[in-house]
């Protein structure tokens, strides 16, 4: 009844109503928008690879793979040979991953296997975040002012090492690239460990397993791979640290396994002659054909660790 | 009933008391146990360094400290970091210039509008490739983009900037995704109930409910361009005088300045690269936690 007495005209307005034709066009507008600038980062990551390839050409067109298997490098003398900066990269990282996946599982161990109070797990795990967060630059300065003494004082012991070790050198450079790989690998890590079902666990333990024999049999080998994608993504960091090894490593282009001799990685390489490169194009050239080569050893390792742990976790889906 | 069940059983004998201790004599607790304190060890070693940082750094750095530094030119024209200061703020304002903008409105696309697109995964994988690639690459990019296409070649503030922009991409467009898919579906569909497009959503709905989230992601992505240094060495340059407001000349930062006066052979130079890395060290931890307070204040919020 009463509804037929309300007049149209004296209702309240809408709360709703359809969009006007200028909502429909600016919303597809800023649709279009967005769409564009998603692409346009797909195409950053083009442009790193193109402009980085591109200005390699001249490089690769004269010298080939002959670049990547020469041991000398004289800008001077248009030498460009980057394959003790190649090994020194891949030498260097090994050798902190070999420290940093010690420490660094250890550390992620700790953390997640119940040896703490939570307040001092979470404390722990802001610590080993602070790690991460001081920038690479300041650990060089450590190095220098604080490593290299120590180092030169712990060999002092013997005359022939003390002698061997005169400053920057591949051992110093490992040592804080080992720190600075170390949170990367225990963030990780402490991932994997934490996904392994804890029915698991909880069956060792049951079945009278000691807390390290349930670690070592179960938890671990359940995260192994987890723990391998960690470290591979440790791996891809270490390769492309720059700062703290063009402070520490010696910069002298020398192939040798001899940890205490100075060595040269390929970002340390660009840090120090890029700036000085500008007038000399076939110098500019054979930097940009090291970054290349930097890049794309990067990348695999990356994409490889990416899968690593992706398959890790979609493993670990069927035991949950 | 129950009496006659207890009156079925055998007498009990009493038995022993379990042992729940176990011997260190035995070679299985003893191996725990020696692990447990290795890995003590082993975690006191990691921790040992950050504390030898720390250490330095207010050690040398304080002891040195005074506001003098934050308005004189570096030596020989003074005993301060003033350029490098104003530096950092130019070339990071540059950068988050460039990637603040672009990097929300692609995570608004990946979470919103192509949510179900196919280029979706593709944009997200290359953003996560992105993630990866080493800092001094996005200089080299840099370089090649804005240094050498200028004739003659010129290092400036704006290549810098460019170069941090293409780190902080990234992590913007990914910490910005994840936010915005925190926003309930329930607010998403009152809102396309009354009749707004999918635009007016994403920025009277999406945008602002998610803002905190997205701010997190920003500074973590400030905090870190405030601390790079390699992809400045042959971008931005290093320069001991005064920004001038012109973006295109080179410019120095604070870890620039470190990086140059780190191998000084003066005490004082040294002394100096010390006190500025207190001041960046302090800078990058402040905007980190004002971060994860802002992460744990908005968390609070929604509950």
């Amino acid at each position: 009844m009463s509804e037929a007495t309300v007049n149209p005209d004296s209702m309240p307005q809408a709360a709703t109503r359809p969009p006007t034709l200028f909502e429909i066009m600016s919303d597809r507008g800023f649709r279009g928008l967005t769409w564009g600038l998603a692409w346009l980062s797909v195409i950053a990551l083009g442009m790193v690879v193109l402009e980085i390839g591109g200005q390699a050409m001249p490089a690769i067109k004269q010298h080939g793979t002959t670049l990547v298997t020469q041991t000398q490098w004289h800008a001077s003398d248009q030498e460009f040979g980057i394959l003790p900066h190649i090994f020194g990269t891949i030498y260097t990282s090994v050798l902190a991953l070999i420290i940093g996946t010690i420490l660094g599982v250890a550390v992620a161990i700790f953390i997640t296997e119940d040896f703490l109070a939570p307040t001092w797990r979470t404390l722990l795990k802001n610590i080993v975040e602070l790690l991460a967060a001081i920038p690479s630059v300041i650990y060089g300065l450590w190095g220098i002012y604080v490593v290299i003494p120590a180092l030169r004082k712990v060999f002092s012991f013997s005359p022939a090492l003390s002698n061997a070790f005169n400053g920057p050198s591949i051992l110093p450079a490992a040592l804080v690239l080992a720190i600075m790989v170390l949170p990367t690998i225990t963030a990780l890590a402490r991932d994997a460990i934490s996904n392994v079902p804890p029915k698991l666990k909880e069956g060792a333990i049951g079945l009278g397993a000691t807390r390290w024999e349930t670690i070592f049999k179960i938890t671990l080998p359940t995260s192994m791979s987890g723990i391998m994608g960690a470290v591979m993504l440790g791996f891809g960091r270490a390769l492309g640290e720059t700062m703290a090894l063009a402070m520490l490593v010696g910069n002298t282009s020398t192939l040798t396994w001899d940890v205490l001799s100075p060595g040269n990685t390929l970002a340390a390489l660009l840090a120090n002659s890029f700036s000085e490169a500008v007038t000399d194009p076939p110098q500019i050239a054979a930097l940009m054909y090291a970054a290349l080569v930097l890049m794309v050893i990067t990348l695999v390792v990356n994409i490889l660790g990416g899968l690593v742990i992706w398959r890790a976790s979609s493993k670990l889906k069927g035991l949950r | 009933m129950s009496t006659a069940v207890q009156e079925v059983k055998p007498p009990m004998t009493p038995k022993p008391p379990p042992k729940l201790e176990r011997s260190l004599a035995s070679w299985r607790s003893f191996f725990s146990v020696s692990m447990t304190c290795l890995c003590f060890l082993a975690t006191l070693i990691a921790m040992a360094p950050l504390f030898s940082v720390l250490y330095m750094l207010i050690s040398e750095g304080l002891s040195n400290f005074s506001l003098s530094v934050f308005t004189e030119m570096p030596p020989p024209f003074g005993q301060g970091f003033g350029p490098a200061i104003i530096g950092t703020l130019v070339t990071v304002g540059i950068a988050s210039a460039i990637s603040v903008p672009f990097g929300i409105l692609v995570g608004l696309y990946l979470a919103e509008f192509g949510e179900m697109s196919r280029g979706g995964p593709f944009i997200r994988f290359s953003a996560k490739v992105l993630t990866g690639i080493p800092s001094i690459l996005a200089g080299v990019f840099a370089y090649a983009l804005v240094v050498l296409t200028r004739t003659p070649p010129q290092f400036s503030a704006i290549a810098g900037g460019v170069a941090l922009a293409l780190l902080m991409l990234p992590v913007v467009i990914l910490t910005a995704e994840e936010a915005f898919k925190q926003v309930p579906k329930k607010m998403r569909e009152a809102a396309f109930g009354m009749g707004c497009t999918q635009t007016q959503v994403a920025l009277k709905i999406v945008l602002p409910t998610a803002l905190p989230g997205v701010m997190t992601g920003v500074m973590l992505a400030v905090a870190r361009a405030c601390g790079e240094t390699a992809p400045l060495l042959f971008t931005a340059l290093f320069t001991e005088q005064w920004f001038e407001g012109d973006i295109n000349k080179p410019i120095a930062a604070l870890s620039t300045f470190i990086y140059n006066f780190a191998n000084r052979p003066a005490a004082a130079e040294v002394k100096l690269a010390w006190t500025a890395s207190l001041v960046l060290v302090t800078i990058v931890l402040a905007i980190n936690i004002t971060a994860q307070v802002m992460t744990s204040g908005s968390k609070k919020h929604q509950r």
